[in-house]
């Protein structure tokens, strides 16, 4: 560990000793793994720049920012309902919410839904459903692999649970808002867990939001598993202020015949880095892991993945796609490990990205690691500028060249676009991102509303 | 219509047209003829406005106006078309999205209203039926995997739908086979009237056959070299262009 992250570290220490208390209201599980989460973190540190997965994004000058942490879940004095109200027609949801990284909802900790799944409180849930926990918690988010999941592991206290049974299929998708507000710079660390039973199929929406102009840092972990004949897809809609820094790490495991697909819509953001870690651990699993990241002025979208494919025939494909305005910069590793069994493995990746400036600024990095010998593989990563030639014959058409570069920009981006299935979802994420391209604001319109203070240009 | 006089253009230093002059009449068809390489895409892509030539020397003046001035989509409202040689695709564009902003645009240029939705899906339907294309064409993105003669019928199709005071079409002709060259042809014609005109240029004679035209040109080196009827044409498919080289050079 380098003195620099010293004492950072050693702020963490203090605040889990000041923790223990609130932390005896989790599960015996949980704390069980706490404990051993936090020996491992007090080894491993927050992970620096010499982490090889970590080398495109400065943690610590992340970490050192002097945030509070909600070690007990704190009253927020004002109604959600007056500040929030998410107004996409038509998408008709099971929406839940997550406020600061606690489960919001003053009725009812867990909600079941149609066929007997659970949708609610990550705490609640351990408690209740011990049995689930038992066999699907910190088995794939292991804290010896990643520090920030060890610090997550060691600070685990709320977040989302949600269980699909064996052969339930929902029909209207699940929403769920995450909303940072506070009167104060606030840390938080939520945990979620999903499990899709066998042959069970699920649409999820994460909405992420910040409705007052302080900065927020997340360190959230999110655990799926993705049982035989499931299918579940996850939309993940990043929208938070420029003040903001999001570190979310998705650990996904999916069994014989599981397809999932996580879309990763980054529209707004200060700093934001995404792991997607996907183990294909049945064979003819199939995973889509895509994302659109829009980003200008000084933001920074670092997109890091890891498809493993640790048995035959299954298939992926990745393909993330960005355009970076002013001095935003972005990073995007994409590796893909295909172990010595997995034979009849198609893995595909491609990273491809427009920069509108010559001070905006990408780095992308396939990684391919082949151990089996009938495979088929590619990748491919582009960072250019727009086409010339097409906007030329977009202008010859009498298309005004602002206007072609506008329909040339959000061309690019429907690729991602067109893959979402949730109707008005993409009909608003559609929206959201012409705009977003214009240069207007795309919050959602009720969320810009609450955010009066401009100190980060929100 | 167009008063083209002594145009020198260049690209990336390298001089391509070297004084050309042609004048093009309303209700005219002209074809531009030549070997390769004798500046007949340049001149399409000077007269639509692409900036990556430079016109070094000369004027052009359209319908009165200064058009070497205008932007390329300035000289697209005001009524000029170019048929490219090669359409270019454009992913993730729809053909509907597409023509509707360029038709509206034109409107707009002109002061008038832009089309309801019904009102462009009507003309949409007719100008489709014009060109005999395949109505899950439009349903695409610009060009994106369309066939050769696809994307040909395309740019007639965009034509019909902007309906150019002038049309210059670049080797419209070029990977047609003939059932498709005869559409592409037949739309031409239709799209004709005495206030329009047309440039056609091509590499061979056969095009001509559909699309006949008022006067035929030989391009060479940057300059208009031979101008007669059509005629012309026909002497050109039958003797190559070495006669007029030959011509040229005594």
């Amino acid at each position: 560990m380098e003195t620099i992250s010293l004492d950072i570290n050693t702020k963490i220490e203090e605040l889990y000793d000041s923790g223990k208390e609130a932390f005896s209201s989790s599960s015996a599980l949980i704390n069980k793994s706490r404990e051993e989460a936090f020996c491992i973190f007090k080894k491993s540190g927050i992970p620096t720049k010499a982490d090889e997965r970590y080398r495109n994004i400065n943690l610590e000058s992340i970490f050192r920012h002097n945030y509070n942490t909600y070690i007990k879940k704190r009253a927020i004095d004002f109604k959600i309902d007056d500040v929030f109200k998410c107004d996409v027609p038509d998408l008709e949801t099971h929406t839940i919410l997550l406020v600061n990284g606690w489960y919001h909802n003053a009725d009812e900790q867990l909600t079941i839904l149609p066929g007997g799944a659970v949708i609610g409180s990550f705490l609640e849930a351990s408690k209740k459903y011990p049995e689930i926990f038992e066999k699907h918690y910190g088995k794939i988010a292991k804290p010896e692999e990643d520090g920030l999941i060890a610090l997550n592991t060691s600070f685990v206290q709320d977040g989302i649970f949600f269980y699909v049974p064996d052969n339930v299929i929902l029909e209207k998708p699940v929403q769920i808002i995450n909303i940072l507000i506070s009167d104060e710079d606030v840390q938080t660390m939520p945990r979620n867990l999903f499990v899709v039973g066998k042959n069970a199929q699920a649409k999820i929406v994460v909405c992420d939001h910040t409705l007052s102009a302080q900065y927020f840092l997340t360190n959230a972990v999110s655990e799926i598993f993705a049982d035989r004949d499931s299918l579940l897809e996850i939309y993940r809609v990043q929208n938070e202020h420029n003040g903001s820094t999001q570190i979310s790490s998705v650990f996904i495991k999916q069994l014989e015949n599981s397809n999932v697909l996580t879309n990763t819509l980054t529209l707004h953001g200060g700093s934001i880095r995404n792991n997607i870690n996907v183990e294909l651990a049945g064979r003819n699993a199939e995973n889509q892991t895509i994302g659109l990241y829009l980003c200008d002025k000084g933001q920074y979208v670092d997109n890091y993945t890891f498809i493993d494919h640790a048995v035959p025939d299954c298939y992926s494909n990745e393909l993330f796609k960005g355009v970076l305005d002013d001095f935003a910069s972005g990073a995007f590793s994409g590796r893909i490990l295909v172990r010595p069994d997995a034979q009849n493995t198609r893995a595909y990746q491609s990273n491809n990205n427009i920069l509108l400036t010559d001070d905006a600024k990408m780095n992308t990095k396939p990684q391919l690691e082949i151990y089996a010998d009938d495979v088929k593989c590619s990748h491919g990563a582009t960072v250019g500028q727009l086409d010339q030639n097409a906007l030329f014959y977009l202008q010859s058409r009498g298309i005004p060249k602002k206007e072609a570069l506008m329909m040339l920009m959000y061309g690019f981006t429907n690729e991602i676009l067109s893959k979402i299935t949730v109707e008005p979802l993409k009909e608003r994420i559609s929206g959201m991102v012409e705009r977003r391209l214009r240069g207007e604001l795309s919050r959602c319109n009720s969320c810009v509303m609450t955010c009066t203070d401009k100190s980060h240009s929100c | 219509m167009l008063h083209i006089k002594n145009l020198k253009a260049s690209i990336d230093g390298k001089q391509i047209l070297k004084g050309l002059n042609l004048d093009v009449k309303p209700g005219e068809v002209h074809a531009i003829m030549g070997p390769n390489g004798s500046g007949k895409s340049t001149l399409a892509a000077v007269l639509a406005g692409r900036d990556i030539f430079e016109v070094t020397e000369g004027e052009v003046t359209y319908m009165g106006k200064n058009l070497l001035e205008l932007s390329a989509e300035e000289r697209a409202k005001e009524g000029i078309f170019l048929g490219f040689q090669y359409p270019i695709e454009i992913p993730g564009v729809s053909m509907v999205n597409f023509m509707k902003t360029a038709v509206n645009e034109k409107l707009k240029y002109k002061g008038e209203k832009p089309l309801s939705a019904a009102e462009f899906l009507k003309l949409m339907r007719e100008k489709k039926a014009l060109v005999e294309i395949d109505s899950n064409l439009t349903n695409r993105s610009v060009n994106e995997g369309f066939s050769g003669g696809e994307k040909k019928k395309n740019e007639i199709f965009q034509m019909a739908m902007l309906e150019p005071k002038l049309a210059v079409l670049d080797e419209t002709d070029s990977g047609l086979d003939i059932d498709a060259l005869r559409i592409v042809a037949n739309g031409v014609n239709k799209l004709k009237t005495p206030e329009n005109a047309t440039i056609v240029i091509t590499h061979y004679q056969r095009l001509l056959d559909y699309i006949v035209p008022d006067v035929v040109h030989v391009l060479y080196q940057g300059r208009i070299v031979k101008t007669a009827g059509k005629e012309l044409a026909l002497e050109l498919e039958e003797k190559g262009y070495d006669w007029i080289k030959k011509e040229l050079e005594e």
